[in-house]
């Protein structure tokens, strides 16, 4: 019985490989759209997959963190009232060995910066400047003047918005002004360091950046913070860290990974991976028209053909198979041209992308102005599955069609 | 083989409008290792009976047999299955695949029947030198004449010796030295391998090769004689 459709196999084949090379112009022309609509499918997945996790990456760097650990009434009132204890000795130990790429505690209060002429709300946040680099990259935007430099340091790094805003400029003092959790109002001077430019101009005008024992001794919280902040491998993969968190956190404190805290970035990524579904499916419907048009016009220039091997005794499935068989290699072929030119076109691209001259849309979306294609082998299945499978059941209807020519017609057909 | 018998077989055909009468309750019995001419003008229903005979038109009515199959009761598939082991046919026009060369085409029929290859090819050669097309084998049909493309015609027909050949005016675009040299091939494929043939034709000359000559006017039988 194997053997038998092995046989089969090798005459569909044949027959399917020699009738497809027919009509060459029409063969190529259809490779030639398969291949361009494979290629932009590819192409365009791993742009936006590049833009996206850019967007994502770059969200989470905000956060900042993977995952957040704070009191539970934190996110609803950020205030200085709602703060934990630091992790004590015992807590650092078991974070160092968690398996977080990098852990850091942060002060975060609403605050208000006085320069010499303007006043503004601003989220003052304490950091650990040592680690600071693996939690937000704040170093890396720095575009002027020095980052901190110790836990204990007394300047502070505001960004170039809101300096413009204050009117005031790296070097020179500005007042910030909270409350301690006993509603006193805590003020103190600050030199800016430091001055950093962020994707996102709003995180410019609001984030002031401080060392966070200063803080700690502004606000009068000696041996608490806000929050605990830790960051994983990949941030699609941030599930097995957090269970691990979990289980060494007390009950009163209250963990969450960037998708619970951030559903605007939650639902980016959710939302990716079914636009990629989407636009490949779409590129695939208007492919799809040339193919069963190609397989139509096929059969439509054989009937002749088809009604001889009818009345040769082969059966109708076995026409449906040697027609589907048809599509199957012309799809193969397109898919295989597709795949290396999308290859070659984005594997140049992967080191970046300059798109400075549409730089403040991107920025307005939170992107960079250079983007960095990226292509996954998840994506690449996808785009390739689709185009089989989907082609496969188009090629159906025409395929069914041929097998049940009337044989007499058929033949009969000049 | 088995008789083939056809029992008050109809068929009609719509033209627009009109309805034309293509078999008008035909009854025939054809037995084993028969040579057999259906002669008539056209329209008289040679090929439509033809057709039926080899399962590819459906009769209005009346019964087709070979043996105990009831060919105008079968479906696609059983009747697909049933040309592909019982019969060979022979068109005017020599419909050979053009995609496949001069043996690929003889072996078509052995390949959908699941021979192995080195004994299709063998039997593919053997059978093309019998029709005299030796060393034409990688032809395409293309590039073969008329008469070089109904013979492979034929050893496609005959090459898995079946039990009926049905030909439908196998010399209507042959020379007559071809079309001699193919109705020897007939009768001899039909004397010593004892292969049933049933040809429809206008043709006088092949009409002289048959042992029976049945004549049909307006879908009936209307002579149905021996010949010596």
């Amino acid at each position: 019985m194997l053997s038998v459709a092995n046989l089969h196999l090798r005459t569909l084949l044949t027959l399917s490989w020699r009738n497809l090379w027919r009509n060459h112009r029409r063969t190529g022309i259809m490779l030639g759209a398969i291949a361009i609509g494979v290629w932009a499918m590819i192409f365009m997945t791993a742009l936006m997959r590049g833009m996206v996790d850019d967007m994502l990456n770059q969200g989470i760097h905000n956060l900042p963190g993977h995952i957040q650990v704070q009191d539970p009434t934190y996110l609803d009132d950020p205030n200085v009232v709602n703060s934990i204890a630091a992790p004590g000795a015992e807590l650092r130990k078991q974070l160092d060995q968690l398996g977080a790429v990098a852990w850091a505690t942060r002060i975060k209060v609403p605050a208000v910066i006085a320069s010499e002429r303007e006043t503004r709300g601003i989220n003052l946040i304490g950091i650990e400047p040592a680690v600071e680099a693996s939690i937000s990259g704040l170093p890396a935007l720095l575009a002027s003047g020095r980052f901190l430099e110790s836990d204990q340091d007394s300047g502070i790094i505001v960004g170039a918005r809101l300096a413009e805003r204050l009117e005031t400029r790296l070097g020179k003092r500005v007042v910030i002004m909270s409350q301690d959790p006993d509603n006193n109002i805590r003020e103190r001077g600050f030199r800016i360091v430091g001055i950093y430019r962020a994707r996102l101009p709003a995180l410019e005008e609001f984030n002031v950046y401080a060392a966070r024992e200063t803080l700690q001794k502004l606000l009068r919280i000696e041996g608490r913070i806000s929050q605990l902040i830790l960051v994983g491998d990949d941030y699609r993969d941030i599930a097995p860290l957090y269970r691990r968190l979990d289980q060494l956190l007390p009950s009163t404190l209250q963990a969450r990974t960037w998708y619970q805290v951030d559903s605007y970035l939650a639902a980016m990524f959710n939302m990716m991976d079914g636009f990629v579904l989407v636009w490949v499916i779409i590129i695939f419907l208007a492919l799809s028209f040339g193919l069963v048009n190609t397989l139509v016009m096929a059969i439509f220039e054989r009937v002749r053909e088809i009604g001889l091997i009818q009345a040769l005794g082969m059966r109708p499935g076995l026409i449906v198979c040697q027609i589907l068989l048809e599509s199957l290699l012309l799809l193969l072929i397109g898919l295989g041209i597709g795949n290396g030119l999308a290859l070659i076109t984005i594997k140049p691209l992967e080191s970046g992308l300059d798109i400075s001259a549409v730089a403040e849309g991107m920025a307005m979306m939170g992107a960079s102005s250079v983007l960095y294609p990226k292509l996954t082998t998840a994506d690449l299945l996808l785009a390739n599955s689709i185009v089989i499978v989907l082609g496969i059941l188009t090629s159906i209807l025409p395929a069914w069609r041929a097998a049940r020519l009337d044989p007499v017609r058929a033949l009969n057909t000049t | 083989m088995s008789t083939i018998i056809c029992h008050q077989i109809c068929k009609t055909f719509r033209q627009g409008d009109e309805i034309i009468t293509g078999l008008d309750h035909v009854d025939i019995t054809i037995e084993t290792g028969e040579f057999v001419c259906l002669s008539g003008p056209s329209g008289s229903g040679k090929t439509t009976l033809l057709n039926a005979i080899g399962g590819l038109d459906t009769p209005d009515s009346g019964e087709i047999s070979m043996g105990e199959l009831r060919i105008d009761q079968l479906q696609r598939g059983p009747l697909a299955d049933m040309r592909l082991h019982h019969i060979g046919f022979v068109f005017q026009a020599y419909n050979l695949i053009p995609v496949l060369s001069a043996q690929e085409n003889v072996e078509f029929v052995m390949q959908v029947q699941g021979m192995a290859t080195r004994e299709r090819a063998d039997k593919a050669r053997a059978i093309l030198a019998e029709v005299g097309l030796e060393g034409l084998e990688k032809r395409r049909p293309a590039q073969l004449s008329g008469g070089q493309q109904q013979r492979v015609a034929v050893a496609r027909a005959i090459v898995s010796q079946p039990d009926l050949v049905l030909a439908d005016e196998p010399t209507a675009n042959l020379d007559s030295v071809a079309s001699a040299q193919l109705m020897e091939l007939f009768t001899h494929l039909n004397q010593d391998h004892h292969v049933t043939f049933i040809i429809a034709t206008h043709d006088k000359r092949v009409m002289r090769y048959a042992r029976r000559l049945i004549r049909m006017q307006d879908g009936r039988i209307i002579a149905d004689e021996a010949q010596g």
